[in-house]
């Protein structure tokens, strides 16, 4: 018992730090405080637009989808077609960045190459399709243009350079993490 | 619109899985509740400092920081300032380009979109809970050489 609040007081200390800042912020500076209340909720409300349904999907594919299928297709001999169904993955899903690594989790937990998972993550924050079109429609075509090849070389090279420097031991723990959060 | 989409294939999956097996779907949803479960105090404190976080920056404060001519200091500046902050990207591109007419740079610019997507400061405690702390700050560190990277390749074509 004790060791469980122990536990919850360890998880929930950085919520309790951010609630003591903004509440000191609102004593000292009103205004600013109910803005930061304001963007608070807002940034709430934003996540209840993807995040449910992220978390549905997330366990359905946890009971539905068998770990070898997984591995067949993102696993560690998946080649050219983990690769692709990576971006595809990352590109096709919408909200923040913060959305991302739940779905990394579920599928590091399903036996997916690491570099693949690290594709998706990479996708999913830079080249999103939806936001493509507000990209064109606010900077212009050649600028998004540059961006999105310069993305594709980038996700590539950094999901790549990460699995070769991180080692063995440092795979190990990530799965591990990735089993821990998926109980 | 894409909350619809994705509500709506939550829906679709949750139909065909009932169908299929309710003992499973009950599980799927058990599971993504605790999975949700698992990151929620992390969430609530990272919405607390995006809250922060954003009422000390504003707009007209970014711009005056990472005008045309503020060079490679402006692309630090701005680069920092996408690495911090947490922008949805509906809001981010029309924020860039209001940036851009209230006169910064196309080098600034991509500096600032770019790391504005590919490092999030804010949301390393969540990062950190899934890969751990090195690869967490491999991955943020190599985005941001990237979107300096970027930045130089738009400010070169683009200016």
């Amino acid at each position: 018992m004790k060791k469980k609040s122990v536990e919850l007081v360890k998880r929930y200390r950085f919520f309790g730090i951010m609630i003591a800042v903004t509440l000191v912020i609102l004593a000292v500076r009103p205004a600013m405080g109910v803005q930061v209340y304001s963007l608070a909720i807002s940034s709430v409300l934003e996540m209840l637009g993807v995040l449910p349904p992220i978390f549905i999907l997330i366990g359905l594919l946890d009971v539905w989808v068998k770990k070898e299928t997984m591995v067949k297709y993102m696993g560690k001999d998946s080649g050219i077609i983990g690769v692709l169904l990576g971006f595809f993955l990352g590109a096709a899903a919408a909200g923040p960045l913060y959305g991302a690594f739940p779905v990394a989790g579920v599928f590091l937990n399903k036996g997916s190459r690491l570099a693949n998972v690290f594709i998706i993550v990479g996708a999913w924050a830079s080249m999103k399709i939806p936001l493509l079109l507000f990209e064109v429609a606010a900077m212009g075509w050649q600028f998004t243009l540059i961006r999105l090849v310069m993305d594709v070389i980038g996700v590539l090279v950094i999901a790549y350079s990460m699995e070769r420097i991180l080692t063995d031991a440092d795979e190990r723990q990530i799965y591990e993490l990735a089993r821990k959060m998926n109980q | 619109m894409m909350t619809i989409v994705f509500y709506g294939l939550a829906a679709i999956g949750l139909v065909f899985s009932l169908v299929k097996s309710r003992e499973k779907t009950k599980m799927a949803l058990i599971k993504a509740l605790k999975a949700f479960e698992n990151i929620l105090p992390q969430f609530l404190g990272i919405v607390l400092l995006i809250g922060v976080i954003l009422s000390l920056l504003s707009p007209q404060q970014i711009s005056q920081l990472i005008g045309e001519n503020s060079g490679w200091v402006g692309v630090v500046i701005a680069t920092v300032i996408g690495s911090i902050t947490l922008i949805p990207g509906f809001l981010a591109f029309p924020l860039a380009a209001a940036l851009l007419q209230n006169g910064a740079g196309y080098m600034q610019i991509g500096a600032f979109v770019s790391s504005l997507m590919m490092v999030g400061i804010v949301t390393m405690p969540v990062e950190v809970l899934y890969f751990g702390k090195k690869a967490t700050l491999l991955r943020n560190g190599m985005g941001l050489v990237f979107s300096i990277l970027v930045a130089m390749v738009i400010g070169g074509i683009l200016s």
